[in-house]
């Protein structure tokens, strides 16, 4: 510890202590531009110059170390002087366009301005202008505004893992460019908005909607993925106009992925739904609530009257509350159904009756950063999880080895140990061979029928590398990506990484795919979890019912099987759709009932490390949608069942979590049994698809966000294929690809990615392009589609 | 007159040469060199096994101060270095001559290359350095290839490698073609520009002998600081100091350029008086009378004339009169010289040459150079100078590196002794001077 003064008030800070922490835990405030807490020094604004006895001129407090007994005076004649003079260098380049400038009111440069700047200029030259730069369809510049903190450079070198933005010329001529003619692309690269400390960089979406007194600012959690970012939500008129993050050290710390930032557009979406709708004689008109209600229930009893509780199914998407999974469940069960579901791009269902708890991330997401070794399964990590990926990224930076199974090579923008790229159907195997080689350098026993099933199984070198890198850490962990979890043999790889993560010593966790995949479970909202048990959502599509509920699914985007998904609800003699978007399920659906998302009703999300955090609704529904736990709670008292009394969302909480809103105690991802088939490299048989979920294709609301729709993640699909099956397809340059599935067709542009395993074909779901095609990880037939010839003239 | 083509009189650098002795514009091979009994002093420290901390203890006695424009000094810096760092070290050589007025490492390295690679090897064995690189400017192409055929000479004959001259003392040195940024000869800068990066100043602390080249301790020195090493070594560090003054042992090569008669680098003796340099230099060009003259390089204060004549050319004396004897570059200017475009001149350098890394360096060399340009113009008013000054001010100590301070001392010692001129420039919208043709 060492001892310093500011002003003249003695603390103590830590070995190593710049005088930035010593005082902002003296709180005192000193002025500053590019320090950022997150981010590296770089000490280049000098607008945190302080006087610091015995030196003879100003220091920067963000990089200077404290010294025992140094004597810091922040705000003496010549710290202020040195402060002032500062400023006065920032403002006399920096265009006086408050008035115009979207930071106005948010501004740093602004708010120190008051405090430091004089009230006129005694610079009486010309001013500097810089061009704008295009830097993609999220970030909007006035670089005449740059004051060159290179806080935005930093964020990409440091934080997003890649140099997206630079800041090339010398002197005045100093200007933050992208990499020639490039855009930012990042999934993080909103961040730098926020980091921006004056208008250079701002939001497009939201550039000239709003000045940011006219906003109030709401709590919420994002509605994505399954980290639960913590959102202010700001509103102005009832409409959500941008969302920032909050800060949550535990979760998302500052930052906000781009999916979380800027999907609110599609709150905004005209394909909102704002009126019940039902369709009669072939014909769909617009209802009143209490009509469509009374149609659904009428039509409920009667096929449950006609062919029995079974035969109805309810489905809903991960990114539902816990409040809407758990009366949707309760609804279903009521009817004397135990088909419910909220697993729909899930294939492999054996785990099921196993598992003691909810799956979750096995840690805090905290913990994440401090493990050492690491072995992810079968995930896009970046985009998947771009936060986790980021406290990853920072954990290789200090020496954590990360080691990857996947079907693809992407770039994850931090240092990989070890890799073992292989095709979907061999990753069981190469896990097995991980876990075999492990077994054998901690020489620990493995269960008799987890042995028997190996015995086929031949250690690679890879595997061994990934073996030992794990077994050699003291603080490892296994996690299972969202693609493993998709993964037609998803419970071999669950059985395989819980006895890896129990040989090695390390943690075991799913990544969790969606905000409340942990919640769902919580809510009961699987077939295995109640009475009566049903079937899972691959059944309940692979056997038609008579009548489905579908909450916030689009299933031709959100199921394993979009094929097999359409049939059988276009099969079906009810369907009741409730979204707050009118979609394709205008196609098969009966009934559309507009429920609110996130922002307009109260709920709960239970994220990946199992913390449940519950939100208020930011605005007032859009014209008569309704919150989808109250319109459950209605159809549950038109169908006379027990328990539907609630009058608010937390009443619901209250019924799943109990008065303490703890679900720590309902998490486990140990099974209880294992079986194992015997393990063997897979045979080759046709082309196999690897399908992942785009990031801007999740759910409903991402695909509504005109922004994100515009970005590079969002480019329309791809058949990516290596060299040699490129060349056996007799593919050139230009040309599109037939892919067949089970009858149905994509035809999309062919692109070689010499990375991917011998006979797979890259092909992304969820995207309306490759709709027609069937499961995701399926065998599909490909052929040529010869680049359309030119015609002349 | 035209520049002397060799081969020149052998005492072209001055009678009292110790660095630049002997030489003849086509003697730089390493035969000439050992000839001039050149690797001796490298031969003693290995043959006699000197322990390292007396060749540091050499340099200290020898108050050698660096030779780059700070001053600092050499063996002190030599000091700093970890002798116990268990990973790897490095040492730099700075040859990034980039200080307007100064072009002494260039003819260093033209006419004598191995007395600066003799030097490094002596300085990687003093603080345990296995590698070394020289950082040479990069408008200087001509230069950067003889030092490269310089250290193949050196190799071959076995001055570096691996178990030099059969000791196990091993030596890599490599040559590094520099990218012409002035701002690369600011060691930071240099260190980062080293590393493949843009040449942008660091922020100190940690020093370079804690973090330097890749994060590992480093020493930089100037190349004539390195080139005055094998002296001392042979004659001892006493002897280097007595050929000076107390406090500052030893030659010093000036740069002498503006208007003399025979501008070109001297060696001398510190303590010199700058009157007996000029007249080494030919005295002042065509007859005419001294007016100003910065005697260390563009980034310190100038002197007028009167002050200069009285002024003996050593740190000390230098510091004494107001300025600083800097990189050694004196320049020369007569009566016909505007002061204002001199400055004019200097504040367009700086304001180009700002890495635009930090705040007032970035912003205020622009507004000075835009102020002395309007002046310059005719169009100044009174108040300037209460601007110019409170600018330069406001640069001085308060950036990253020592160029805001370089682009500030002109400009307020060039208001501070020719006022005038600057007043008359606003007054009468023309200049004090007539037209120098």
């Amino acid at each position: 510890m060492l001892e310093i003064e500011v002003n003249g008030k003695l603390l103590e800070v830590p070995d190593g202590a710049t005088i930035m922490d010593a005082t902002n835990q003296a709180g005192v405030y000193v002025p500053h531009f590019c320090y950022h807490k997150k981010l590296s020094i770089a000490a280049n604004c000098r607008m945190c110059l302080v006087q610091v006895e015995k030196a003879p001129k100003p220091l920067p407090a963000c990089a200077t170390p404290v010294t025992n007994g140094m004597k810091v005076f922040t705000h003496s004649e010549q710290a202020v002087d040195a402060q002032k003079g500062v400023m006065e260098f920032l403002l006399i380049n920096h265009p006086l366009d408050c008035p115009i400038c979207d930071q106005g009111g948010e501004c740093q440069l602004q708010d120190l301005a008051v405090g430091y700047g004089a009230s006129g200029s005694r610079y009486e030259e010309p001013k500097r202008v810089v061009t704008d730069k295009n830097l993609g369809p999220l970030i909007s510049t006035d670089m005449t505004r740059c004051i060159h903190c290179t806080r935005c450079v930093r964020f990409g070198q440091e934080i997003a893992g890649i140099m997206e933005l630079g800041m090339i010329g010398r002197g005045e001529h100093a200007e933050i460019i992208t990499f020639v003619g490039k855009t930012v692309d990042s999934e993080l690269s909103g961040n730098v908005i926020d980091l921006c400390p004056v208008g250079a960089l701002t939001s497009k979406p939201f550039r000239y909607t709003a000045r940011t007194w006219e906003l109030t600012r709401k709590a919420s959690v994002s509605p994505h993925c399954g980290l639960g970012s913590n959102l202010t939500v700001q509103v102005k008129q009832n409409r959500v106009m941008r969302v920032l993050p909050r800060e949550n050290e535990a979760i998302n710390e500052c930052w906000l992925s781009d999916k979380d930032r800027f999907s609110y557009e599609g709150l905004n979406s005209e394909q909102r739904l704002a009126r019940p709708m039902l369709k009669r004689g072939g014909a769909w008109q617009e209802v009143e609530w209490q009509v469509a209600l009374e149609h659904v229930a009428n039509e409920l009893k009667r096929i449950r009257d006609q062919h029995g509780g079974q035969a109805i199914g309810g489905l809903a998407t991960p990114h539902q509350t816990l409040e809407e999974l758990h009366l949707l469940q309760k609804f279903i069960r009521g009817l004397g159904s135990g088909n419910v579901d909220f697993r729909l791009r899930q294939s492999d269902f054996s785990t099921d009756g196993k598992l003691k708890g909810a799956p979750w991330l096995g840690m805090k997401i905290a913990e994440v950063g401090k493990l050492d070794r690491v072995l992810v399964v079968g995930s896009t990590l970046r985009k998947d999880h771009p936060l986790l990926a980021h406290r990853l990224r920072q954990a290789t930076k200090r020496g954590t080895q990360l080691s990857v199974i996947n079907p693809f090579d992407d770039d994850l923008l931090m240092r990989v140990a070890h890799k073992a790229i292989v095709a979907p159907a061999a990753m069981p195997d190469m896990l097995a061979q991980v876990l075999n080689a492990a077994a054998r350098i901690k020489n620990a026993p493995l269960p008799e029928a987890v042995r028997s099933a190996l015995e086929r199984v031949t250690v690679s070198e890879s595997a061994q590398r990934i073996a030992a890198s794990l077994a050699s850490g003291q603080n490892a962990a296994v996690f299972l990506g969202n693609l493993a979890q998709h993964h037609p043999h998803a419970g071999e790889l669950h059985a395989l990484a819980q006895e890896l993560a129990a040989v090695t010593g390390a943690r075991f966790g799913f990544l969790g795919e969606a905000s409340n995949s942990v919640g769902g479970y919580i809510a009961g909202a699987v077939p295995f979890a109640g009475v009566p048990a049903g079937m899972n959502a691959s059944l309940m599509l692979a056997q038609p019912r008579k009548a489905y509920l579908l909450l916030g699914v689009e299933a031709e985007l959100d199921t394993h099987d979009p094929q097999q998904a359409v049939a059988a609800l276009k099969s079906a003699e009810l369907v009741v759709a409730m979204s707050p978007y009118q979609h394709r399920a205008l196609e098969y659906a009966h009934v559309l009932l507009p429920v609110a998302p996130f922002t307009e009703t109260a709920g709960t999300f239970i994220n990946a490390e199992g913390t449940a955090q519950s939100f208020s609704g930011v605005v007032a529904p859009l014209g008569e949608t309704r919150p989808a736990w109250k319109v459950l709670r209605v159809l549950g008292n038109l169908l006379g069942l027990a328990g539907f009394d609630h009058d608010s969302a937390e009443e619901v909480r209250r019924e799943v979590l109990g008065a303490g809103a703890d679900a720590s105690g309902k998490l486990e991802n140990r099974l209880s049994a294992i079986r194992l088939d015997a393990l063997a490299p897979a045979q080759a048989s046709g082309l196999q698809r690897i399908a992942e979920v785009p990031i801007y294709s999740t759910d409903a609301i991402v695909r509504r966000s005109r922004s994100l729709q515009q970005t590079r993640d969002a480019a329309p699909p791809v058949a990516w294929m290596n060299r040699a099956l490129h060349e056996r397809l007799g593919l050139r340059e230009g040309d599109h690809v037939r892919v067949r599935q089970e009858g149905g067709e994509a035809v999309v542009p062919a692109a070689i990615d010499d990375r991917l395993p011998a006979d797979c074909i890259r092909l992304a779901a969820a995207r309306p392009e490759t709709a027609a095609l069937g499961a995701m990880f399926g065998t599909v037939g490909a052929e040529r589609v010869a680049a359309q010839r030119r015609v002349a003239g | 007159m035209g520049l002397p083509v060799p081969p020149f009189a052998t005492d072209l650098f001055g009678p009292e040469a110790i660095i630049m002795k002997g030489l003849n514009g086509l003697n730089w091979r390493i035969s000439d060199y050992e000839a001039r009994g050149g690797y001796q002093a490298l031969r003693k420290i290995l043959a006699e096994k000197i322990p390292p901390e007396q060749i540091v203890n050499e340099v200290k006695k020898s108050a050698l101060r660096g030779r780059g424009g700070a001053g600092f000094p050499t063996g002190l810096k030599w000091s700093f270095m970890p002798r116990q760092f268990p990973g790897r070290k490095y040492l730099v050589c700075n040859s990034d001559e980039g200080e307007p007025g100064t072009f002494k490492d260039r003819d260093l390295l033209r006419y004598n290359p191995h007395i600066v690679i003799e030097g490094m090897i002596i300085a990687g064995y003093a603080m345990g350095t296995p590698v070394g690189y020289n950082y040479i400017h990069g408008e200087i192409w001509d230069i950067y290839e003889r030092f490269e055929e310089a250290l193949e000479e050196a190799r071959a004959a076995g001055y570096l490698g691996k178990n030099i001259l059969g000791s196990d003392f091993g030596f890599e040195l490599y040559a590094h073609h520099g990218y012409g940024a002035y701002i690369c000869g600011e060691e930071t800068a240099l260190l980062e520009s080293l590393e493949g990066k843009k040449g942008l100043p660091r922020f100190k602390p940690p020093f370079p002998a804690s973090y330097g080249l890749y994060g590992k301790p480093t020493t930089i020195n100037n190349t004539e600081t390195f080139a005055a090493v094998p002296w001392i070594i042979l004659n001892g560090g006493e002897e280097f100091l007595n050929l000076g003054r107390p406090n500052n042992g030893g030659t010093k090569i000036f740069s002498v350029s503006g208007d003399v008669a025979r501008p070109g680098n001297y060696e001398v003796r510190l303590g010199t008086p700058f009157e007996k340099l000029l007249e080494m230099a030919g005295g002042m060009k065509d007859g005419r009378k001294l007016k100003a003259c910065i005697p260390g390089g563009s980034s310190m204060p100038v002197l007028p004339a009167h002050i200069m004549m009285e002024t003996d050319m050593d740190y000390d004396s230098i510091a004494k009169a107001g300025s600083m004897l800097g990189s050694g570059a004196v320049i020369i200017m007569d009566e016909t010289r505007c002061m204002v475009r001199c400055l004019l001149r200097l504040s367009y350098f700086y304001f180009e040459e700002s890495c635009g890394q930090c705040t007032p360096c970035r912003e205020g060399t622009g507004w000075l150079y835009r102020m002395v340009d309007r002046i310059e113009r005719g169009r100044g008013k009174p108040e300037d100078f209460d601007v110019l000054n409170s600018v330069s001010d406001n640069i001085a100590g308060r950036t990253i590196c020592a160029l805001g301070d370089a682009a500030a001392l002109p400009v307020k010692s060039f208001i501070k002794h020719f006022r005038g001129e600057f007043e008359y420039h606003m007054e009468h919208k023309n200049c004090l001077v007539p037209d120098y043709v």
